[in-house]
């Protein structure tokens, strides 16, 4: 069971019912640019911790300059507070650095269905060394119609995170969510 | 985890709410993470060089020869702007000062860029031939510096090098193509490489910060050689030759810049010169 394994050492959520609690509200936050991905699909929300007198939130950014960070930590702080917490604090985490990898199973099957291609594989940095101009690549799945017979069009896509492909088999585009 | 941290710093519409935007130590690291003036000093060598680059590669949004490089130099712009925002907010530990009081309120000899982040973008080769040389330099540098022995640099840098690698990629695969183009790409490519290859031995020069940084930063000379290493292979498949010739004075890292810094810092000051402390 990797899954199982995966979700356990990506998103490990809180042992105490208070904390759990407040992780449950937390985990309601979605990707303003991919709104069906939740902040805990994504691996984003990384620990909640509640105290007598305080919550503490702890979110691994994404890439370093996604604007997107700022919206979730602002919406982050936002359903806390409605639902009642004080002295909510989010912290933003760069360390161990966010990667695709933590992206759980269920949100890699939303992407899918809303159109965009899940990560394929998993995230390696190229070791120092001379670089080949050209990188072996996984083929990656159309969203619409499963044929891998695809074909990257833009290394950068509409978002940070993202690169467009076409497929040519049902011609259409799509991004996919590249892996990091 | 620091739940007992003081939280209630602001108050506004959300209630007592204190935003940590770029708590960057490490996690496991306990106390508030504070440069020391080398280290800051250090920080902002790199994250100068970042920010200035971020700005230049903006000014091709919607000039790009193609939508999809709008789009790409936009994005690798992004993520320097995310790297300078860590490292500036680093640097700015040492002397309580936020990451926008030291990209907007610096003027030019308290900038620390390397001259060649400074030139200007010239045409799509000569932006290109800059990303090639500076996306495989900090491609080496962060690759190194993941294991510096201030967590916060380290942190930065296993962040960073994962993207930067995207943008080595994203050169040497124009690089490539427009050497092998047609005449006039390949023209403009030799022309590009060899006008901006006088200012990559700065890049590599070490100074008295560095000696007493030992373990912390990483010693520009030390990177020459995988760099060498790195873009040999893309030069000879491109048939590209390393250009001779002269060599910049340079002097970035001292406050002593090309005459192109002070119009670009003029550019990305302004609104905030012209409105202090306004927000949107």
């Amino acid at each position: 069971m990797t899954t199982q394994v995966h979700e356990i050492v990506a998103r490990p959520r809180p042992a105490d019912a208070a904390s759990l609690a407040a992780w449950t509200i937390a985990a309601q936050v979605v990707d303003p640019e991919i709104p069906v991905l939740t902040i805990e699909d994504l691996g984003v929300l990384r620990s909640v911790n509640v105290t007598s007198d305080a919550v503490a939130v702890t979110l691994t950014p994404t890439y370093s300059g996604c604007p997107a960070m700022d919206a979730m930590r602002d919406d982050v702080l936002g359903v806390l507070t409605t639902a009642g917490y004080q002295n909510v604090s989010v912290r933003l985490v760069l360390s161990p650095a966010w990667t695709t990898d933590w992206m759980s199973e269920i949100g890699k099957a939303k992407l899918r269905e809303y159109g965009i291609a899940a990560p394929t594989g998993h995230a390696t940095v190229r070791s120092s060394g001379p670089a080949g101009p050209i990188s072996l690549k996984m083929a990656v799945k159309c969203p619409r119609c499963s044929s891998l017979n695809t074909r990257e069009l833009a290394h950068f896509g509409s978002t940070s995170c993202k690169s467009l492909y076409e497929c040519r088999d049902c011609l259409e585009p799509f991004d996919y969510f590249k892996v990091l | 985890m620091k739940a007992d941290a003081p939280a209630n710093d602001h108050e506004d519409a959300h209630g007592h709410v204190a935003v940590d935007v770029s708590t960057l130590d490490a996690e496991l690291i306990e106390g508030p993470s504070q440069a020391t003036a080398d280290i800051a000093e250090y920080a902002l060598w790199l994250g100068d060089d970042s920010l200035v680059l971020a700005q230049q590669l903006g000014a091709w949004i919607s000039r790009a020869p193609e939508l999809e490089e709008d789009v790409a130099l936009g994005n690798v712009a992004l993520d320097l702007i995310g790297h300078a925002r860590s490292l500036l907010h680093y640097a700015g530990t040492a002397t309580d000062r936020s990451e926008d009081d030291l990209a907007y309120w610096r003027t030019e000899p308290d900038f620390r860029s390397l001259h060649i982040v400074e030139q200007p973008n010239g045409d799509f080769a000569h932006t290109i031939a800059r990303q090639f040389i500076v996306s495989h330099y900090l491609f080496e540098l962060y690759s190194r510096l993941r294991a510096s022995a201030d967590a916060t640099l380290a942190a930065i840098a296993a962040k960073a090098v994962k993207e930067v690698d995207y943008h080595r990629d994203h050169s040497t695969q124009w690089v490539l193509r427009l050497a092998q183009g047609t005449d006039e790409s390949r023209h403009r490519m030799i022309t590009a490489l060899s006008d901006l290859w006088p200012y990559v031995e700065e890049i590599f020069r070490d100074d008295t910060l560095i000696d007493r940084l030992e373990g912390i930063a990483v010693r520009p000379s030390s990177l020459r050689p995988a760099f060498d290493a790195a873009i040999a292979p893309v030069l000879a498949e491109a048939e590209l030759e390393i250009p001779r010739g002269f060599v910049a004075s340079g002097g970035g890292r001292t406050g002593n810049h090309s005459e192109h810094l002070a119009f670009l810092l003029a550019e990305m000051q302004v609104l905030t010169r012209a409105h202090p402390g306004a927000s949107w």
